[in-house]
């Protein structure tokens, strides 16, 4: 008889869809603190963006307002790097985010003890359990860092017409823009996973006997 | 008759190290369960019932002898041929029912199938029936906490019997049940044991177990006390009452 154990990969999807969509307030929370620093990273990379375009179109008169909302120029240059301070903070609060993500999913696996252990009395492999969470962090991932992405981009463009006027919507970098979005989606993406790895593990090596001891 | 052995312990002893003391929970047990019974496992809280019960399912490791279940030694199977022995061959009932809480209840009943490799059709198909068999008819997009007690421990025996397992354990099936419901649920357990010719092992300290049993095992204190056929145990009972 072939020993088989087996779990669709469309059954997974399904399985992890529904997880999240169940307990949505919980992947909310997960999720928030990387829409917030996705959100951050895509408003310095766009506003960069926008200034850079702006200084592109190489009008005096441009230059002059690039100057006056603080962006430093060197006469001459061609781009506007951003600043050591602005790659720090950017870093940091994606370091913050990652800390979030590994603290809520350990909570996640915690809360659902019995029910891992349910699915191993059931004949669950442990790399089915590991593929559940990844699923799940990888949907959250997505939405997170898309809707990060774009309150990002939307950010950026309001604060950069404030200080540098309608010139930022005549120069839109349209190309610079997507390419910032993609950037951040996979930095984002990357994260909930990378935050998912150690909480996953935990969850599937767990042995069924001591999911079952533990109090609901 | 010589009827076939499903499951047979054979000088099991099972420690529990506490980091200063070491408590020996089961002490040396040996039994022989035979195809198609049904059979208790009785003893007081403490007596290491439950411990045994996760042995036989092959949820723990017993810390001296063996467990085999078909003849074949549990302890021998690697982490694969494991979950596909739970999958296939034994069906868990729970005191505490442990139903996924997020799947509707014939999505708990078709988890397993899925395991174990059926399409998803068949598996829609087979598990309506096993509800339909259970006493849940029309119940099948409930989720767990939309059902009773009773209910969502029928949902588990269904969901135990999903892949025509050779055993089902129940572990105080009727330990969070009110007296009626845990009578439905014996009653339903003995008529698909004898419909099905599984072999129903439970643990239990639930004196209407008796009556439907076919053996019982009293369990003291980490070794078998005493096991009785179901013709010793009717005069018992009748001069209980």
């Amino acid at each position: 008889m072939k020993r088989l154990i087996a779990l669709p990969f469309k059954k997974s999807l399904e399985i992890a869809f529904q997880s999240i969509r169940v307990r949505f307030f919980r992947s909310l929370v997960t999720t928030m603190s990387l829409v917030l620093a996705v959100a951050f990273l895509c408003y310095m990379r766009a506003s960069n963006d926008l200034a850079q375009a702006v200084l592109a179109t190489g009008d005096i008169d441009a230059i002059q307002v690039l100057v006056k909302a603080g962006y430093d120029i060197v006469p001459g240059a061609e781009s506007i790097a951003t600043s050591a301070k602005q790659r720090w903070i950017v870093t940091l609060s994606l370091l913050v985010c990652i800390v979030g993500i590994i603290n809520a999913q350990l909570m996640s696996v915690t809360e659902r003890f019995r029910e891992i252990g349910t699915m191993k009395c059931l004949g669950a492999l442990d790399r089915f359990v590991v593929r559940l969470f990844v699923l799940e962090a990888l949907m959250q991932g997505l939405a997170g860092s898309l809707t990060g992405a774009v309150l990002g981009v939307i950010g950026a463009t309001l604060s950069s017409s404030l200080d540098l006027g309608v010139l930022v919507f005549s120069s839109f970098p349209w190309p610079a823009i997507a390419l910032t979005v993609i950037i951040s989606v996979v930095v984002g993406t990357s994260l909930s996973l990378l935050g998912v790895i150690y909480p996953a593990i935990i969850a599937a090596r767990m042995q069924p006997v001591e999911a079952m001891r533990q109090e609901q | 008759m010589a009827e076939k052995i499903i499951v047979r312990v054979s000088g099991v002893t099972k420690n529990f190290d506490l980091g200063k003391i070491v408590v020996e929970v089961l002490k040396g047990i040996d039994l022989e369960i035979e195809e198609g019974k049904y059979l208790s496992i009785m003893g007081p809280s403490g007596s290491g019932k439950s411990t045994l019960f996760n042995m036989i399912g092959g949820l723990d490791k017993p810390t001296s002898g063996k467990v085999f279940i078909d003849e074949v030694d549990i302890a021998q199977l690697d982490a694969y041929e494991l979950a596909w022995l739970r999958c296939r061959k034994i069906g868990y009932i729970f005191q505490t029912f442990n139903l996924i809480p997020v799947m509707t209840a014939l999505e708990n009943v078709t988890l397993p199938m899925t395991f174990a490799g059926m399409s998803n059709d068949d598996a829609i198909e087979q598990g309506m029936g096993l509800l339909k068999q259970v006493g849940l008819d029309g119940r099948h997009a409930h989720k767990p906490t939309e059902l009773s007690g009773g209910q969502q421990q029928r949902v588990a025996v269904a969901r135990a019997l999903a892949n025509s397992p050779a055993i089902v354990l129940a572990d105080e099936p009727t330990g969070n049940l009110d007296l009626k419901t845990g009578e439905d649920i014996i009653d339903l357990l003995k008529e698909l044991s004898s419909e099905r010719k599984v072999t129903v092992i439970s643990a239990t300290h639930d004196y209407k177990m008796l009556n439907v049993s076919d053996q019982v095992i009293w369990i003291r204190d980490g070794r078998v006390e005493k096991i009785q056929d179901r013709d010793e145990l009717e005069i018992r009972t009748g001069g209980l009452e």
